[in-house]
């Protein structure tokens, strides 16, 4: 019998906003353990949670770019709990009123080669919800220590339903709704900092059959080749426990990525009793036409909406789409040189080869690239004019992108121009044409490839900074006068 | 000195402005007062000296520079050890947080230290405001400074008395089911707990945070205006706090008492029934008789959900205190065992350390009461026959400005004579429960005596955020009667 796996993610998604969800001090990575904490991450006698206006805002954000109806009115309540990372041994969330349901997620699988675009697919969420992060424990010798510092930053949680049908899907939806979190500015995603964590919910059922099998929670996927790789793990593991005659236990695993194996971390019995109920320090937000209205402004153009058009638009290849595109800023800069009359398929091999390089070597964001969209528009202009020949070009890209200088005057302190003027180039292809009267003869007679003879001549005047076609151009004119 | 520690906040802020007395002399004579008769009394759980008389000469300073000087500035004003005043010492009256100290300012404090009052001495209370005597205290348990064998009342059981003996002229409580109002019955002195929302929760260590409310307890209506008009408001940092300006309570007093107005004032017959101590009913009737005396129209109404609010409270409450309590854990300050092995130890030995038995009580029902399978049934019920309680309310307003009635079914009783009878010490909230679970403002103030010379309290509970017509009223009554001037033989 062949099986077909039936998996929903819930996805963690971290908001990048400048303070915690419910007080004033600032959230962020990388801080002095229990630094960023105030009377209310502490969860001291008497503190009160206020709503973070901004984490409502990107959370509506991002329910607006993957589709999702927005709820009128959302309401907080407490989900109960003990544990050390969790200051007030409840976590404020939301249990049956979410803020977003519905709406999907547009996923690209491999192609069948890396320049072939893969099938594209939409996979469907049950919901998203706003809660807040937890601290973190770190186990030492004898002693956990607890470091607040992520506690009350605002997440949030994305379901899909189970229609996720291999570990590719699942990659390629973490993929897609990573590229479309940056794009919204709605988070950076970093699994290495913990702004998105996955967990899965795996079962398998014979291909055909309509009900679902029993499902497992897949835990501690903290890479996307981790999660792709647990899933595939998972979904074998329990292939084979149907294989040998056994049941699949619903239960949650804790998978290992380095070791590539799972363990069972408890069972269904084991499934706490949160007991939720409204949170009475909040009040219900009401989300009005116009606020949504003024978030929905500010949404920008989907990934792959962005790259069908760059395609459409400026005929780009998808090889080259599927590297500008993950990145908006990168889209943006090409876009930017683009409109600025660079040609596109050659300002996008600049960015995608050169720039990329670049950037790489130097260990910079492009944000701190000092050579910008009209630096490239001017270098795509200059060799398109031949004004300067494309070994000069590469060295007056890696110098415009070390001093942040126009290609102009990279160009002219270097000397690298193809030549000085016309008039020049002129006056070498009238010398050449005067001292060979037999090759003009054999020209006008009908031998076009005469005409190499007085290029040697010229590029000699011209120490090699003459363009070929343009010499050639400037001796065909000569010589029918 | 006898006149200093009982004169009300109005005078005492006329002395102080016309410089007759500074607030170093007040603040000493208070502290004089308290040292004299707290070993009786014991409404203290601790008090800084050197803090407070620091802080009197401070407000003497701000004085002598000419700064404008508000009816709060230089009055030394206790506070129920469940609300933050930085530096000190914040208990809830737990062993949990026996050694806390808070290093931030409820947002009343706040207001009070800006309004130029003096921050003065943390009150006993039942722990974390849970009981109708201040005998749950984990400290000690306080006395009715009319009897000193008999309770104050609880939970503000500490302000209640401390105000009553002359060891405060003001202080701060809370009231989550009565803990202001029926101590102030049982205490004879005035006590407002404020609509829902009116004052800033922030700082106020959480019982049932859909409940809680700060107020004062004074020794006059007027008073208790003053104190209100410095601490209500809409606070950021609490979003149940209603954004709506405040109106200038102590002249609303003034204007209402002058007005000679002739309210509608209603008799809701369900408190009147069984249970209530029949001295007790003499007093509020006569109360009553005085009202229509001044010409108001006495109506009979009904609230006919009350014979449930005691069940929906004790839902609704216990739901939220095992939900706002988890926090007390032994991990980040407070009580944490030294027997603990492991992080589950840590958690049920700290919380079996340092919770006392009524805590740990409405814990486990509140914690059943919000378990899978049993949340329907008992919390989201609750939650309507609350709803119900509050249509009650709004429906006999539609007849009448006020209501009548009394503020606890007994006068007060005998230390240990219901200490062992939870369900008796919850019936002692009966009147002033359903108060709380509508939201409304309600404030009780002295109207007799039994002959055995124990207080006896009249509740007034008025609309939604009318507290201006509520002391109205409450003066009305006060300015015809002087049940309110007599002291405790301490």
């Amino acid at each position: 019998m062949s099986y077909e796996a039936v998996i929903g993610l819930e996805v963690h998604v971290q908001l990048k906003t400048r303070s915690k969800m419910f007080t004033r001090v600032a959230a962020g990575y990388g801080a002095p353990a229990n630094t960023l904490t105030d009377p209310v991450v502490l969860a001291l006698p008497g503190v009160l949670p206020v709503m973070n206006k901004e984490a409502l805002d990107k959370i509506i954000k991002a329910g607006l770019l993957l589709g999702c109806d927005i709820a009128p009115v959302c309401k907080w309540d407490r989900k109960n709990y003990f544990y050390p990372d969790s200051p007030k041994n409840y976590q404020i969330s939301q249990y049956d009123q979410p803020i977003c349901r519905g709406g999907a997620v547009e996923i690209e699988l491999p192609g069948a080669a890396r320049n072939l675009m893969g099938e594209h697919k939409r996979i469907a969420l049950t919901r998203i919800h706003l809660e807040e992060d937890v601290g973190k424990l770190n186990h030492g010798e004898g002693a956990s220590l607890v470091d607040f510092n992520r506690a009350g930053t605002p997440l949030m949680e994305i379901v899909s339903e189970p229609v996720i049908r291999s570990a590719d899907e699942a990659f390629a939806y973490l993929t897609a709704l990573k590229m479309i979190m940056i794009y919204g500015g709605i988070s950076d995603c970093d699994m290495e900092k913990g702004q998105l964590r996955c967990d899965a919910n795996i079962s398998i059922r014979p291909v055909g059959d309509p009900a679902l099998g029993t499902k497992v929670e897949l835990k501690n996927l903290n890479s996307f080749a981790f999660v792709r790789d647990g899933i595939a793990h998972e979904i074998s593991r329990q292939v084979a426990v149907v294989a040998a005659g056994g049941q699949v236990v619903q239960e949650t695993r804790d998978y290992d990525g380095l070791t590539g194996s799972s363990q069972s971390l408890r069972s269904k019995e084991m499934a706490h009793d949160y007991r939720y109920f409204p949170d009475p320090d909040l009040m219900p937000v009401q989300v009005d036409a116009a606020w949504k209205a003024a978030i929905q402004a500010t949404c920008p153009e989907l990934p792959f909406d962005r790259q069908r058009r760059l395609q459409a638009q400026f005929g780009l290849p998808y090889t080259l789409t599927s590297v500008l595109v993950p990145d908006p800023e990168l889209a943006d800069f090409f876009e930017a040189a683009a409109a600025l009359g660079a040609k596109p398929q050659a300002a996008a091999n600049w960015i995608a080869n050169d720039l990329l390089r670049e950037l790489g070597a130097a260990k910079l964001p492009l944000a701190q690239s000092k050579l910008r969209p009209p630096h490239l528009a001017g270098l795509v202009r200059l060799v398109e004019q031949g004004t300067i020949l494309s070994n000069a070009a590469k060295e007056v890209f890696i110098d415009m992108f070390q001093t942040g200088e126009l290609p102009e005057a990279v160009v002219a302190r270097r000397g690298l121009k193809a030549e000085t003027n016309l008039g020049e180039l002129e006056q070498w292809c009238r010398d050449a044409i005067a001292a060979n009267a037999k090759s003009v003869a054999d020209f006008k007679g009908g031998k076009d490839s005469a005409i190499n003879a007085f290029k040697g001549p010229v590029m000699r005047a011209a120490k090699g900074k003459a363009d070929p076609k343009r010499v050639d151009e400037m001796l065909r004119k000569l010589l029918a006068e | 000195m006898a006149d200093l520690i009982y004169a009300s906040l109005e005078e005492l802020a006329g002395r102080l402005g016309r410089r007759e007395l500074s607030a170093v002399e007040l603040m000493q004579a208070v502290i004089a007062r308290t040292k004299a008769v707290d070993d009786r009394v014991r409404a203290f759980n601790s008090f800084d000296e050197a803090d407070a008389l620091e802080q009197a000469r401070a407000s003497d300073a701000r004085r002598a520079a000419g700064r404008e000087a508000g009816p709060l500035e230089g009055i030394p004003i206790g506070f129920k050890d469940v609300i933050a005043v930085a530096g000190q010492p914040l208990t809830a009256s737990s062993r949990m947080l026996a050694n806390f100290v808070s290093p931030y300012d409820a947002t009343v404090t706040a207001k009070l230290k800006a309004a130029g009052a003096l921050c003065w001495g943390r009150l006993n209370l039942d722990e974390f405001a849970m009981g109708s005597s201040t005998e749950n205290s984990a400290r000690h348990v306080t006395a009715n400074p009319w009897d000193l064998e008999r309770v104050p009342g609880g939970s503000s059981g500490g302000s209640a008395a401390a105000v009553a003996a002359g060891e405060a002229p003001a202080a701060l409580g809370s009231d989550t089911g009565g803990s202001i109002r029926q101590p102030a019955a049982l205490c004879s002195v005035v006590g407002l707990k404020p609509s829902y929302g009116r004052v800033s929760r922030y700082g106020l260590i959480a019982f049932a945070s859909s409940l809680d409310q700060i107020g004062p307890f004074t020794r006059t209506v007027g008073d208790a205006a003053t104190v209100l008009g410095a601490i209500a408001g809409h606070d950021p940092r609490d979003s149940t706090s209603l954004p709506a300006p405040v109106p200038d309570y102590r002249r609303a007093v003034a204007d209402f008492a002058a007005s000679g107005r002739r309210w509608r004032l209603g008799i809701p017959k369900e408190y009147f029934g069984a249970g209530l101590d029949p001295e007790v009913g003499a007093a509020v009737q006569a109360a009553i008789e005085e009202y229509r005396r001044l010409g108001c129209e006495i109506r009979e109404v009904s609230l006919p959900h009350t014979r449930y609010a005691v069940a929906a409270y004790y839902i609704i409450a216990t739901a939220e205190c095992s939900s706002n309590l988890a926090r007390y854990d032994g991990v980040r300050y407070g009580h944490r065992s030294s027997a603990a092995k492991d992080v589950l130890e840590l958690y049920f030995k700290s919380r079996a350390e340092g919770f006392g038995p009524e805590v740990k009580r409405r814990i486990i029902l509140g914690t059943y009461v919000l378990s899978s399978g049993y949340y329907d049934a008992y919390y989201l019920r609750a939650q309507k026959v609350r709803t119900l309680i509050r249509r009650d309310f709004l429906a006999a307003y539609q007849e009448v400005d006020a209501i009548l009635a009394p503020t606890s079914p007994t006068p007060a009783f005998k230390r240990g004579e219901k200490a062992a009878d939870p369900l008796a010490m919850y019936l002692s909230d009966i009147y002033t429960i359903g108060v709380n679970l509508a939201g409304l403002p309600g404030l009780s103030l002295p109207c007799g005596f039994t002959r055995s010379g124990l207080p006896i309290g009249l509740q007034i509970i008025g609309q939604p955020f009318k507290e201006a017509e509520l002391l109205g009223v409450a003066r009305a009554y006060e300015a015809r009667t002087a049940w309110g001037e007599r002291r405790p033989a301490l």
